[in-house]
């Protein structure tokens, strides 16, 4: 921009113009109108049915941590839903694309669409999926009232859904990047991508990573300051030991994605040369740091999924979980080691056999601490009186799946192989293999395991079931073609092919991604007629799997103090240990309850962040620093606020605890 | 790690509410003066090193500055700071060790894995053989 | 403990070691802070090593050497280290419950946080000025980066400073007032022991050959 350029006009509106909305563009036409009309559908529903009060006063200003966690998990599975038509986009250009035929996504729109599947289904459906988990059983696993921070959980959750709302806003003003879900440069500096995708890509990653870093030190302070009484560490449950290491990680790992996105911008915006290639600049430098960081992530994705497998094996093996002691040790040695294997990514860009073989060697032995683990939930299983409910499938699926990916990731992490293999289709099925078969189908383990206790009736079985066996058989219809094609030399993120032989495997793979298409179908159709059916599928006792740690100890859904009097801990496996002591519910002699108070300054500051996000994007100056001192304002605002609590009196309580006394007694 | 203790024989609220005592983790006037002595001291005796070019070769120069910052860094830690491991029932300790180590493998990792790799794929940069046999 | 159970009567009542009536948590803030500042240092770290990598890349354009004015860094420097002592002060000020003192060495403080500030902004606006600025190297795009989040940092505590000062007028010395002035604390203490590190790493070593 010339000093003339720099007029009122320009300093409002940037680079955005009408332009912006891609009318030529007839797959985004139908889907905004679709969304659209979805959307009016909704909002009218809203204005009929009177909902905007409580949905404000109930959800969007709520601070209470359940309330938090369904609205993550809710995030996490619209934007599933987008994420998976990207992948169905993916699949059916590849299928179809071969000699004459280009498909129909050119190059420009093709690379959107790889590059907006990854960084969604990452950073919009896994982490908060896995963040909402951790947010709803947490603080009741401990015996907590809430974690640490309530506001700061609400302004955390509310940070990452407005960093999905920029991504998704790319979909109809402007475009998004077109340079893969990691976006190196310099591919991603200015001069090779001038357009706005990778500035909403930046931006939608770092308002979002200001909510997962805070979310980070939120429940990491949670788990070490508010267990209840005789709660020592070796007695805490599984997966609370999964999110303190999680949790550990993301306070550790994200301030790196924070700053090397910080410099990519200031490269683009402000002609900085941290990662151009001349000026001294260094893009290897962004690859590095950007992996320091991202393995690590992966991580962050994982560990808490297999918290949520050591509960449900042990759960549904009637057993206490086998060798706890190893697997907190193996959870913490793989949350040290995950910082020293981050080269493995990137084996093939020259830095020579003595830094190749030592990364080499670090990846191998990270896969050991999750070998034991395996052998653990093995040996938790066997002589055990298994259940075979629906989390429980998802787990021995998993097993099955899991393993088979970190297999090849050990292939993987030998440097001559990776040689091979590098950037290849074998790379992007391995980790397919890993992430829908460790992460989503934990997740999917979690959400049937834990849906109860947050709703209050159980999820519908055989749908359950045919989701689970529609995810399990076609991932494996959809990834093995892509190993194969892996072994063969295949390139990945190649819209169009000239090998007419490779179009078999490619159409194989579709079919595999119909096949999971039908699994969220009927994930789907299971929420919808577990809620029709919810009377008949309710849970009476607050403990419907016969579960052995705290928040099972709860009605369900729990109260919004979630215990009327804190526990005391005196084994692990508490609940467990309780009912076998003859454990009887107190129903006498409560007192008030000290309780956070719902806010709106959440949703505020984080919108006022979404708008300063789209102003960067854009170049609107005047915009950007208006909101920015707007939003640092409502901080400081906020921060004048001293009055953030209340007292739940102690005779609604004891209102509270009767009516679920009764409750139980009429369902005995 | 210590377990969280129970208060429930308070029946403080407000001001008190959320364990207000003093946790004797504060600094007295001799802490911060002997601190503040200290940190002068050991950012001087750095800057007279450089400025007066008192060792011949950078590189020592580099290694003792690099020291003197490290112990002042510990001085601050433990003068201004007031750390030690019994705060927070040792986990400030060991959140402030784990960092540290990360910070290690963070800067030692990128500055050995870029030095290779430019060294390798920029031979233009300061390297004079192109010979694929030098590759390190 | 014995408890009076649904019956009326009294019994021990076996379930009685599985709760507590009231439990009060210890206050997580204290903590919570210094977990983020953790996550902040691991910020300060990518620049660091960012710097480490590029830091001698001079693309032809002028050193650290040719650049850096070592007396005013040794003034500025002296600037945060005397704000960290007046910060003591303060929080001295504060054990002893004397709200007036409290503020004031707050506010000289900030003063001292202002004057380093105003110096980072001339030796910024300088080199600009002399065709150092960030645009021309690697070199200069990193001491920029780091040297200016450092400062950014040192912005963002003075605006908390400022604000914490009104606070205290309006509400005196609250436990939470404390718990903030706490906070500020170690979020200052913490920006001197950055500047360490800075003035190490950029500027010393930067001008040796």
């Amino acid at each position: 921009m010339t000093m003339s350029d720099l007029n009122l006009t320009n300093l409002i509106f940037g680079r955005l113009s009408l332009e912006a909305i891609p009318y030529h563009e007839p797959i985004l036409i139908g889907t905004f109108a679709m969304v659209a009309i979805g959307g009016l559908a909704l909002l009218a529903a809203m204005f009929k049915f009177r909902l905007w009060g409580p949905l404000w006063r109930d959800w969007i200003t709520s601070i209470d941590h359940k309330k938090i966690g369904i609205m993550y998990m809710i995030l996490g599975i619209i934007m599933l839903l987008r994420g998976f038509a990207d992948a169905l986009m993916m699949r059916a250009q590849q299928a179809m694309a071969f000699g004459d035929n280009p498909g129909f996504l050119p190059p420009h729109h093709f690379d959107q669409v790889f590059t907006a599947h990854g960084t969604i289904m990452i950073f919009f459906v896994a982490m908060p999926l896995v963040t909402g988990l951790m947010n709803y059983v947490v603080p009741l696993q401990i015996g907590a009232r809430d974690v640490s921070f309530p506001f700061l959980n609400n302004f955390s959750f509310w940070m990452t859904t407005f960093g999905a709302m920029l991504t998704m806003a790319s979909l109809f003003i402007g475009e998004f990047g077109k340079t893969g879900w990691l976006a190196f440069p310099p591919l991603s500096g200015i001069a090779a991508s001038p357009d706005v995708g990778v500035d909403y890509y930046i931006w939608s990653l770092q308002v979002a990573g200001v909510g997962t870093t805070l979310s980070g030190v939120n429940l990491l302070a949670t788990i070490i300051k508010m267990r209840a009484p005789g709660m020592s560490m070796m007695k805490m449950p599984i997966f609370t030991w999964t999110a303190l290491c999680t949790n550990a990680l993301i306070v550790a790992t994200f301030p790196i994605l924070t700053i090397t996105l910080a410099l990519l911008s200031l490269d683009r915006i402000a002609g900085f040369n941290f990662f151009t290639t001349d000026l001294g600049g260094n893009p290897m430098l962004y690859v590095n740091l950007i992996w320091i960081w991202g393995h690590p992530e992966v991580y962050i994705l994982i560990l808490p999924v297999f918290g949520v497998f050591s509960e449900i094996v042990s759960t549904f093996s009637a057993k206490r979980l086998f060798g706890y002691t190893s697997m907190v040790y193996a959870t913490v040695v793989i949350t040290v080691l995950s910082y020293l294997v981050w080269l493995h990514h990137f084996f093939t860009m020259g830095s020579g056999a003595s830094v190749n073989s030592f990364f080499g060697i670090t990846t191998m032995i990270i896969s050991i601490p999750t070998g034991a683990k395996i052998f653990n939930w093995l040996f938790t299983m066997y002589k055990g009186r298994i259940r075979f409910t629906v989390p429980m499938m998802w787990t021995v699926g998993f097993m099955l799946t899991f393993v088979i990916g970190g297999m090849t990731g050990v292939m993987l992490a030998v440097p001559p192989a990776d040689f091979v293999l590098h950037n290849s289709l074998f790379l992007i099925a391995h980790f397919h293999n890993v992430i829908i078969g460790g992460v989503v189908f934990g997740l999917f383990a979690g959400i049937n395991y834990w849906f109860p206790k947050a709703f209050g009736f159980k999820l519908n079985e055989f749908w359950g079931k045919v989701s689970f066996w529609c995810w399990l058989v076609g991932f494996w219809v959809a990834f093995t073609p892509l190993y194969i094609m892996g072994f063969m030399g295949v390139t990945r993120r190649m819209n169009h092919f000239d090998d007419p032989s490779l179009q078999i495997y490619f159409i194989i793979a579709a079919l595999g991604a119909v096949i999971i298409a039908g699994g969220i179908g009927a994930f789907i159709l299971q929420i919808f007629l577990s809620w029709k059916d919810r009377e008949k599928l309710r849970d009476v006792t607050g403990d419907p799997w016969e579960g052995r740690t705290l928040e099972w100890a709860t009605s369900s859904p729990p109260p919004d103090y979630n215990f009327a009097f804190t526990p005391v801990i005196h084994d692990s496996d508490s609940w467990a240990d309780m009912k076998a002591n003859q454990y009887q519910r107190p129903l006498t002699g409560f007192v008030d309850i000290h309780m956070p108070k719902n806010t709106g300054a959440g949703f505020i500051i984080s919108a006022l962040s979404f708008v300063f996000g789209f102003a960067m994007v854009w170049q609107m100056w005047i915009p950007a620093v208006l909101s920015f001192v707007v939003m640092i304002g409502a901080i400081i605002v906020h921060t004048f606020n001293y009055k953030r609590d209340y007292y739940i009196k102690a005779d609604e309580v004891t209102r509270t605890e009767d009516a679920h006394t009764r409750f139980l007694e009429s369902h005995v | 790690m210590s377990a969280p203790h129970n208060h429930s024989e308070h029946d403080h609220h407000g001001d008190h509410h959320g364990h207000d005592h003093d946790d004797g983790n504060h600094g007295s006037l001799k802490d911060y003066a002997i601190g503040f002595i200290l940190s002068v001291i050991l950012t001087a005796i750095p800057f007279w090193l450089v400025m007066a070019k008192v060792f011949d070769k950078s590189s020592t120069t580099a290694i003792v500055v690099l020291a003197f910052a490290a112990v002042q860094v510990v001085v601050h830690m433990v003068y201004f700071l007031h750390m030690n491991n019994r705060v927070e029932g040792g986990w400030s300790m060991l959140s402030t060790v784990f960092t540290i180590v990360l910070l290690v493998i963070v800067l030692a990792g990128s500055i050995w894995v870029m030095f290779h790799m430019n060294k390798n794929m920029m031979p233009s940069m300061g390297n004079d053989v192109h010979n694929m046999q030098d590759m390190q | 403990m014995s408890d009076i159970n649904a019956n009326g009567a009294l019994s021990a009542d076996p379930s009685a070691r599985y709760y507590v009536r009231e439990h009060h948590p210890e206050n997580s803030t204290l903590l919570g802070f210094w977990i983020y500042l953790m996550s902040d240092c691991l910020l300060f770290a990518g620049l660091f090593a960012t710097y480490a990598v590029l830091g001698r890349s001079y693309a032809g354009g002028p050193s650290g050497a040719e650049l850096f004015d070592l007396p005013l860094v040794a003034l500025n420097t002296g600037f945060l280290l005397l704000s960290s002592i007046t910060y003591g002060f303060a929080m001295i000020a504060m054990q002893r419950k004397n709200l007036k003192a409290t503020i004031g060495w707050l506010l000289v403080t900030g003063v001292f946080g202002l004057g380093f500030l105003y110096l980072e902004m001339y030796e910024f606006l300088h080199l600009i000025h002399e065709g150092a600025g960030p645009q021309r190297s690697a070199f200069l795009s990193s001491f920029f980066a780091l040297v200016g989040t450092h400062g950014l940092h040192v912005t963002f505590g003075t605006i908390w400073l400022i604000t914490l000062v009104f606070q205290l007028k309006k509400h005196g010395l609250t436990g939470e007032n404390k718990r903030r002035l706490m906070c500020l604390s170690m979020f200052w203490h913490f920006l001197d022991v950055i500047w360490i590190g800075v003035f190490t790493f950029v500027y010393l070593m930067g001008v040796l050959p």
